[in-house]
């Protein structure tokens, strides 16, 4: 009994860090669907989301909602400025070329944050308490719920943009064929700006609703972003539902491993899973025609 | 060929010179590390600069190269030499086994695949507290001997180093000249084209994989004697962008490229001294600015702005040491 409440306990913090590591995993899929990118600054854009909401509430006394409208909406704008002044000016470029300017941008965004709020762990405030609520013998906080529910609201709400607005529509023409979405008149130059922004903006608020429950640091953004990628790559780099079961499946996993195998082990479970589906399955566990494609 | 092995011999000429007016200062030190960085990145740029194939896990092999000596050589006493042709043997099997799933990838998910083998190789580092001794490092190295000269002044391991490292160099440069160099140069321009060209695209990846991941446990051993302590630190994700900084600055595809770029990279934080962890942010804006304005990095970027200012003159192209 004690054992089984131990895996309860496990499995619902996994589940809980499983649907940061879907939103993430959508961020990545948002960009890499309309530009073939992967960002390797994407974790960054997680970590600016946590320490700019703990900025904006420490520092500008801002009370905690308006202080996650101003972090998400300073990284949309950092995200904005990043493909205007990286991305842009590159003309013919190549994958490797992306790879080390996304790279670059990573780690100079790591360093400007480490210059500007050094380079001690912060905690937020949990948003609405910590009173543990009992559930089957294990213990579930309250930020667990939020982030379930921002999770379940951002799944929904890119699932309407993305098939009913005609800014979504025409993104996800760019994904299957940039040439002929150009001849049919949608500027596949502002779909990639677009794509960074909410990228960036579903990115940072993975950050801000994690922050509370495993602090953030300039540093959080390295692991945060490749286990996105793990759960993108998992869903096969899909929006869709793929990619939320990949970081689900993923965040538990780890979580149990953690618990029940070796905590120190934690980080190389999941890129231990990475390799195995890289080197298995880089199409992602679910049939490609399940997945669906922004 | 004949202009390249001049070249070589200049280069070696000034490699072997220039300590002598130094007297075994703090510049000697640097050097050092000048050359160990240079031979990594050397053995980075074989891999994406001639291949096109990308690494971000080279940091691990140096670990692996680096521990693996260190471990030999401190808690079972086997001779200092015979562990570093065994671990450099081991890493390289290790690379080669690794190398035919990983780079069977492509572009970014090869970059998140290598990524993912460096992360691993780190996490082993800093959990196997018993044989590594963890975060805290391991320590009580031996320096190398031969017969009765120990390696234990900053002189005496310059020139221990950089005979290891222009080996490699001389090496490296016969084999970009070889039928073997002009094969991943097809493959770099077009894996396809090149494989219907006859050439063995999968296993020349492999090869060219393994071959940096020798060269690097090799340096990975050398820097254990040379610093006689190592920590888990030293071969994060941070050493492998450092050196991808490295042949981004100094030249994609070029053999003097990667040791201008290691030469600067190495010798620029010790110059300011001020910026301490700040490197980041300038290795960031320089992978950035580089790829965007000059991705033929300096070994291009020099000589194009020297014609550029002296139109009229032919201008010598120096050796870029």
């Amino acid at each position: 009994m004690e054992l089984l409440n131990q895996v309860t306990q496990f499995v619902i913090s996994g589940l809980a860090t499983g649907s940061i590591y879907a939103l993430i995993g959508l961020s990545f899929a948002i960009i890499f669907n309309s530009t073939g990118i992967i960002n390797f600054a994407q974790g960054e854009f997680v970590m600016l989301g946590g320490v700019l909401t703990i900025f904006s509430l420490n520092v500008l006394h801002l009370p905690l909602l308006a202080a996650i409208v101003v972090a998400v909406a300073v990284t949309t704008i950092i995200g904005l400025l990043f493909e205007r002044l990286a991305i842009r000016p590159l003309k013919n470029a190549t994958p490797l070329m992306l790879i080390i300017i996304t790279i670059g941008a990573s780690i100079l965004i790591r360093g400007l944050v480490m210059l500007l709020w050094g380079k001690d762990t912060q905690a937020l405030p949990a948003f609405s308490g910590t009173d543990p609520i009992s559930i089957a013998g294990a213990t579930l906080l309250p930020q667990h719920l939020w982030i379930f529910g921002v999770t379940v609201l951002v799944i929904i709400g890119c699932r309407l943009f993305f098939n009913h607005t005609i800014s979504g529509k025409a993104m996800r023409a760019c994904s299957f064929n940039r040439r002929a979405a150009n001849l049919v008149g949608i500027s596949v130059g502002r779909m990639v700006l677009f794509s960074f922004v909410i990228s960036a903006a579903v990115g940072s608020l993975a950050g801000v609703i994690i922050a509370p429950l495993t602090m953030t640091a300039y540093d959080v953004g390295v692991m945060l972003g490749l286990k996105g990628f793990c759960a993108a790559i998992m869903g096969g780099m899909g929006s869709g539902l793929g990619t939320v079961l990949g970081g689900l499946i993923l965040g538990t996993l780890e979580s149990l491993g953690a618990g029940l195998i070796s905590s120190g082990y934690k980080d190389a479970i999941a890129f231990f899973i990475l390799l195995l589906i890289l080197f298995i399955r880089p199409q992602g566990l679910f049939k490609k025609g399940e997945t669906e494609r922004v | 060929m004949k202009s390249d092995r001049i070249k070589f011999l200049v280069f070696a000429l000034v490699v072997l010179l220039v300590p002598l007016p130094l007297s075994g200062g703090y510049l000697t030190n640097v050097l050092i590390f000048v050359g160990i960085n240079s031979v990594l990145a050397l053995g980075l740029n074989l891999l994406l600069g001639y291949a096109g194939q990308i690494s971000l896990g080279q940091a691990a092999f140096f670990g692996l190269g680096a521990y693996g000596s260190g471990v030999l050589t401190t808690a079972y006493g086997v001779n200092p030499w015979l562990a570093m042709v065994a671990v450099a043997l081991c890493v390289a099997l290790f690379a080669f086994a690794i190398g035919f799933p990983v780079l069977r990838l492509k572009g970014h998910y090869l970059a998140m695949a290598t990524l993912g083998v460096g992360v691993i190789v780190n996490i082993a580092l800093n959990e196997t507290v018993e044989l590594t001794g963890g975060p805290s490092g391991l320590s009580g190295i031996p320096n190398l001997t031969i017969g009765s000269l120990t390696f234990d002044s900053d002189l005496k391991n310059y020139y221990l180093v950089w005979v290891f490292a222009l080996g490699m160099i001389l090496l490296s440069l016969n084999l970009v000249n070889s039928r073997f160099g002009r094969g991943l140069r097809a493959i770099h321009d077009s894996e396809v084209a090149a494989r219907v060209m006859g050439v063995n695209a999968r296993l020349m990846k492999v090869q060219v994989f393994t071959l940096s991941a020798f060269m690097s446990a090799i340096m990975g051993s050398l820097y254990c004697h040379v610093m006689t302590f190592i920590s888990p630190n030293s071969f994060g994700f941070h050493f492998s962008v450092e050196l991808l900084t490295m042949i981004v600055i100094g030249g994609l595809g070029s053999v003097y490229g990667s040791i201008l770029g290691a030469l600067l990279l190495t010798l620029l934080p010790e110059m300011l001294r001020t910026f301490q962890d700040y490197d980041i942010i300038v290795y960031g804006l320089l992978l950035i600015t580089m790829t965007i304005y000059l991705p033929g990095g300096l070994v291009e970027g020099i000589p194009a702005l020297l014609r550029r200012l002296v139109p009229a003159r032919k201008v010598t192209e120096g050796s870029d040491a």
